[in-house]
């Protein structure tokens, strides 16, 4: 029951987005659309992230989704650790340098609060300094930041209460926890002309994976828009799931490591019980039980 | 700690001098080492030692995170995410104590259910069942406070939907209830004050829970403990010294268990969450469906069903007053059970259509817990009602009626003819 839950709140959470201006099409939302899986990197137990894609990924983030929303939660620094995006110190603090939203630091020797460029253990800012501002200047809308916006969403499957028991076990068994990536890339490339019978709101744009199918949000990915310099192909669907892998990133970004120290300890275990049963089974010999 | 005398002899000068003076190691030899057990007990048996682990893995790894964690409501949500991002394998500490108190619900659910199929909590164990679902309401209390503190977004909003439950009592005396939320609550609403505090008690719990653990488990070994055939020990021969039998046997299911625990924490540790937690509480956006940790789902569908009419009858303003009554009912009825059964017989090996009813219990609680995860409309209310009245009737009705009509299987005479046939049993009596 517990896949259900998640499944019923993360199609809410996505609901309660910020980014929706409440619409009374949500309220008579049940659950979220379906939404297709992906197979990432990082999938399952044994997926660790593909570092090129991860790269890719933020290149997107920063060329495109950094125009309006932050990424409070990551430093520039951890761009540089190993399980991420992994570039070079050097041009990270070039990057951080560059950052066109900088850090408000202070007070100077004269009392004042100043501005000054990113450091290396500096957040990733987005342009605004606050929700207000946000609004003010996206029309009402606010853009959340992505720091954790891989794990605050989900993906919505309705099954019936008989298979749902089997679906669940096919979860934990696979290990499967994309949820977030996998709508985030619907999402990216869920842009469609509503259907005949909806009428989108003004200033809101029709998304078929979106709950409620409307959002604030206008097409963020065109082909062609980012130029990539390892040969990936520049398509919507790549752009899209290069920065759902980066954002996944962002959210966990110690991923890698907690999936590798997994296998140490799965492996402990299964030989340290096994032991344990035969020390078991000898002690037991004797008695009948 | 032990009704059986302890065999501990100290063999060394200072181990007598000790001994003579705080007869501890004597205490922990005759409890833990000495310890007579049956020798037919099953791999159902090691959940206690596995849910002393959890309650101890808990604590540990509670306080880490307490060393790290800022219980106000603009900090709380940063310093998990600080927790996880930055502290040195925080993000091992956080996931262990998240996904534990998962697995601490697993283990308590499977021993009780295992108590309620053998029939443990008959005479002479009333006291030691008891003091357990008493157990069973301090864990709950401590669990939902815990899941206040990551100021998440269904943190906040369940407490306030469960905090609010107590506003009922408005319905018995004008004032009383809301009189009671604005007092835990420390204010007209879910805040920062509610947060410090629940911290701070989530913090003293676990320790009143040791306590009564530490009860539990003296109960335990005054009267012994019950095993599959319900019987009682009547021979030295039908029993093993606790160490290294049940011990040897306790360690296998705790690794095997740690397996599942483990696979959770490090492959899938949100699982067992909800996505809505990982955006920081805000008291302006309401999540349209607001949906309790797992282990709350059957209780909390009990709650629900309760709406203005239940099967048919009209229920008028008590609804929601009789909802949370009938929530709290369902965990304070476990404690009556020991009176409600009237059969003599204790396992459910031996009772043919009581095993039926427990099967059908068991189904109930399953099926409760998928319609708590459901929204609160349509035919899941029907059948959240129709469940209602099975989860009750089988203490009710299924305990004390079966008792009754039922002819039970013939029991053996004794563990050891249940465990070495009739024969070898009269000879081990023998010797």
């Amino acid at each position: 029951m517990t896949s259900m839950t998640r499944r019923l709140v993360s199609s809410f959470a996505a609901a309660a987005s910020a980014v929706l201006i409440v619409s009374p099409v949500l309220a008579a939302e049940g659950d979220g659309p379906e939404i297709v899986r992906q197979q990432w990197a990082f999938s399952g137990f044994r997926g660790q992230f593909d570092q090129a894609q991860l790269q890719r990924g933020f290149q997107v983030y920063k060329e495109v989704c950094a125009a309006c929303h932050g990424l409070n939660r990551v430093n520039f620094r951890n761009l540089v650790q190993p399980g991420g995006p992994g570039f070079p110190e050097e041009a990270v603090k070039a990057l951080a340098a560059e950052w066109p939203n900088q850090i408000t630091d202070g007070p100077n020797d004269e009392g004042k609060m100043f501005e000054r460029p990113a450091r290396l253990s500096d957040p990733i800012r987005g342009p605004y300094r606050n929700e207000k501002e946000a609004r003010a200047a996206q029309n009402g809308a606010y853009p959340p930041d992505l720091s954790l916006i891989a794990k605050a969403r989900g993906v919505a499957r309705n099954p019936s209460w008989w298979t749902h028991p089997f679906l669940m076990l096919g979860d934990i068994v696979k290990s499967y926890q994309e949820g977030g990536s996998d709508y985030l890339f619907a999402l990216l490339t869920g842009y469609t002309d509503p259907p005949a019978d909806v009428k989108v709101g003004d200033g809101m744009y029709y998304n078929k994976a979106f709950p409620g199918h409307q959002l604030a949000m206008p097409t963020p990915l065109q082909p062609d828009q980012v130029a990539y310099s390892d040969g990936t192909k520049p398509t919507v669907e790549n752009y899209a799931k290069d920065v759902a892998a980066f954002l996944a990133w962002s959210a966990d970004p110690t991923h890698d490591q907690r999936k590798r120290i997994g296998w140490q300890v799965m492996l402990y275990l299964l030989v340290t019980t096994a032991l344990l049963y035969l020390g078991k089974k000898r002690i037991w010999a004797d008695v009948k039980h | 700690m032990s009704g059986h005398t302890s065999s501990y002899e100290p063999t060394s000068r200072w181990g007598k001098w000790f001994d003579e003076r705080l007869p501890i190691a004597r205490l922990v030899h005759g409890s833990f080492v000495a310890f007579p057990t049956p020798r037919n007990l099953n791999y159902l048996w090691t959940f206690g030692g596995i849910l002393m682990f959890c309650l101890v893995a808990q604590i540990i790894t509670g306080i880490v995170l307490a060393m790290h964690y800022q219980p106000s409501d603009t900090a709380a949500f940063n310093s998990i995410e600080h927790i996880r991002r930055d502290v040195n394998y925080g993000w091992m500490i956080r996931n262990m104590h998240a996904v534990g108190a998962s697995m601490f619900f697993i283990a308590v659910y499977i021993h009780i259910f295992r108590g309620l199929y053998y029939g443990s909590y008959k005479a002479p164990r009333e006291v030691l069942w008891i003091l357990g679902v008493i157990i069973l309401l301090v864990m709950m209390a401590t669990a939902f406070l815990g899941y206040t503190l990551p100021w998440g977004q269904m943190s906040f909003w369940g407490v306030t939907v469960i905090t609010n439950l107590f506003s009922a009592l408005d319905t018995i005396y004008q004032g009383l209830g809301t009189g009671i939320v604005e007092w835990l609550w420390g204010g007209y609403s879910v805040s920062g004050v509610t947060l410090n505090r629940f911290f701070s008690l989530h913090y003293l719990l676990p320790f009143v829970l040791t306590g009564i653990v530490i009860l539990h488990v003296w109960a335990l070994h005054v009267v012994g403990q019950n095993n599959p055939t319900g019987l009682e020990l009547k021979e030295p021969s039908e029993a093993v010294p606790m160490h290294p039998y049940a011990t040897s046997k306790d360690i296998v299911g705790l690794f095997a268990f740690l397996l599942l625990f483990a696979w959770f924490v490090f492959f899938m540790p949100d699982y067992l969450g909800h996505a809505d937690n990982y955006n920081e509480a805000n008291p302006l956006v309401t999540p349209p469906h607001i949906v309790p940790e797992w282990y709350f789902l059957p209780f909390y569908a009990i709650l629900r069903a309760f709406t203005g009419s239940f099967l048919g009858i009209p229920l008028g303003s008590y609804a929601k007053l009789l909802g949370v009554i009938a929530m709290f009912a369902a965990i304070a009825i476990l404690a009556f059970a020991p009176w409600l059964d009237t059969s003599r017989v204790r396992s459910a090996k031996y009772r043919p259509l009581f095993k039926w009813a427990f099967w059908a219990f068991a189904f109930t609680c399953v099926a409760l817990g998928y319609l708590g995860a459901k929204p609160a409309e349509g035919v899941y209310v029907l059948w959240a009602q129709i469940f209602t009245v099975l989860y009750f009737a089988y203490f009710l009705v299924a305990m004390p009626v079966l008792g009754l009509i039922e002819t039970p299987k013939k029991l053996p005479r004794s563990i050891n003819e249940a465990v070495l046939g009739p024969d070898a049993a009269a000879a081990a009596a023998k010797h």
